[in-house]
């Protein structure tokens, strides 16, 4: 049985098509359609329900040195107010989850995990974490919405006071009020857009939903699904769990050297790490109208030298574009591979990412 | 005969301009089902193609998709419009036919409207 998120009635009431995911039920298009969802993030804004993210919080004495063990970048540098993608890893340097760490003080920081990963992801902190540090999951009561597009900063405006908004990328405002609702509002989010994340009470989430619809329809705000926001991460060349990211997968391989500091003395999975894989993530451009979708094998001539994490019609853009994990020794920009979609081949070329760059 | 449209379990619609020839594409419900259409693969025109082949790849953005022959006999005319617009099949589904099929020898079991409305509520 799926769980609802707080805004569940407010995807009925906006004609959401809804469907499990992650355990949840969440819409994965509205009336408009993934393009012209997609394509409001891109021209003008477009909010999403993110409540089935999971949030947690680890707090104490030695909070810092456990996330600085647990997770592959360093936290040490970090303010107040300040967000920081990372990942973490298992022993063998294959990842557990990608997550955002946001430092409310120097003993309390906010971690957000995958959905999908969330039990396994708690699992896996509790045992790992050592001195004085209490980890509390706050999952269940948390709601997020995103808000994103280049009016995105405008909109917020109209619902909030100016000093609410975080001027900075990766920045946040830890006690705001949106539409009267205590929010966590973060510049950050999953679409390679000018954007925002409210974190807030679940059971307050549709108030500020409907604050957001109501002071966004004059920009041309629509709520947008699941299916825009893979395709707005995957035209932004952003990794998904589960893809580009796996047990399996190390974040080197994936090309996440920036949130890996192999300088750092020790972190869980370092010594497994090989600086040089042999697989890594390339984006590709097809060059044919197919789309290769996930699990399409890549050849180079008759030989397999891959497979596509992630594939989709770019709706921007406007045309297919897909990631893929391929033999490094081929890897480089401009080479050409074919992608076998259902018995045809198409020819795909290694381009650099993001596919779209604001 | 009276020309009216008919429909298959797999969501395509036929519409004969006579005994042996019709038109196929596919249903309200169908392209609903999809969403946004991206890609439409024609068939070449002059193909021979038996009931239940797949003879058409179409692509939304969420998923892969195929339209499978509901009768046999042989591509006549393919609609080269789609190549451009296969959104037109997501305005207008009805209208946007995809293949043309001549000298029909056999068919699948298909539906009037009326059972084929029946059968999607069932479906859902």
């Amino acid at each position: 049985m799926e769980l609802k998120t707080g805004l569940y009635n407010c995807h009925l009431a906006a004609g959401g098509k809804m469907v499990p995911f992650a355990g949840f039920m969440l819409p994965v298009q509205y009336e408009s359609g993934i393009i012209a969802e997609h394509n409001a993030v891109r021209t003008k804004a477009g909010i999403f329900d993110v409540s089935h993210m999971g949030e947690i919080f680890i707090e104490g004495e030695d909070a810092l040195n456990n996330l600085n063990n647990i997770l592959t970048n360093d936290f040490t540098d970090m303010a107040d107010g300040q967000a920081r993608y990372t990942l973490m890893c298992n022993i063998e340097g294959g990842t557990v989850d990608d997550l955002l760490v946001y430092r409310i003080s120097s003993r309390k920081y906010m971690l957000v995990l995958n959905a999908a990963n969330c039990e396994k992801d708690i699992r896996w902190i509790y045992d790992h974490l050592s001195g004085s540090a209490v980890l509390s999951d706050v999952s269940a009561e948390t709601g997020l919405i995103a808000l994103q597009g280049p009016c995105s900063e405008e909109i917020l405006w109209r619902v909030t006071d100016s000093g609410n908004i975080p001027g900075n990328y990766y920045h946040f405002i830890e006690n705001g009020k949106v539409a009267g609702v205590n929010c966590l509002i973060s510049r950050t989010g999953y679409t390679g857009e000018k954007g925002f994340e409210l974190y807030m009470p679940a059971d307050k989430s549709p108030l500020v939903w409907n604050a957001l619809l109501k002071a966004g329809k004059p920009f041309g705000l629509i709520p947008c699904g699941l299916g825009a926001r893979d395709t707005l991460r995957l035209e932004a060349a952003m990794p998904l769990y589960g893809h580009e990211l796996s047990e399996t997968i190390t974040p080197l391989e994936a090309g996440l050297r920036f949130a890996v500091k192999m300088n750092k003395e020790d972190f869980i999975g370092k010594s497994a790490l090989k600086s040089n894989p042999d697989f890594i993530r390339v984006g590709l451009k097809m060059n044919g109208k197919g789309v290769a979708r996930e699990n399409t094998p890549l050849y180079a001539g008759e030989k397999q030298i891959g497979i596509v994490t992630s594939g989709t019609y770019a709706p921007f853009l406007k045309y297919p574009v897909a990631m893929a994990r391929i033999d490094a020794r081929i890897a480089e920009i401009h080479t050409k591979v074919e992608a076998d979609v259902r018995g045809r081949r198409i020819v795909a070329e290694v381009v650099p990412m993001p596919f779209y760059i604001k | 005969m009276k020309n009216e449209l008919l429909f298959t379990k797999s969501h395509e619609w036929i519409l004969f301009s006579d005994a042996t020839t019709a038109k196929v594409g596919i249903t309200d419900h169908a392209q609903h089902a999809l969403g946004d259409l991206v890609y439409v693969g024609l068939p070449q025109a002059g193909t021979a193609v038996e009931k239940r082949q797949s003879i058409v790849e179409l692509e939304s953005v969420k998923a892969a998709s195929e339209v499978f022959s509901p009768v046999t006999g042989e591509i006549s005319r393919v609609n080269e419009e789609l190549t451009d617009n296969p959104e037109r099949i997501n305005e207008s589904p009805y209208e946007s036919w995809i293949v043309e099929i001549g000298g029909i020898t056999d068919r699948e079991e298909m539906m009037s409207t009326e059972e084929y409305e029946a059968f999607c509520a069932e479906e859902e």
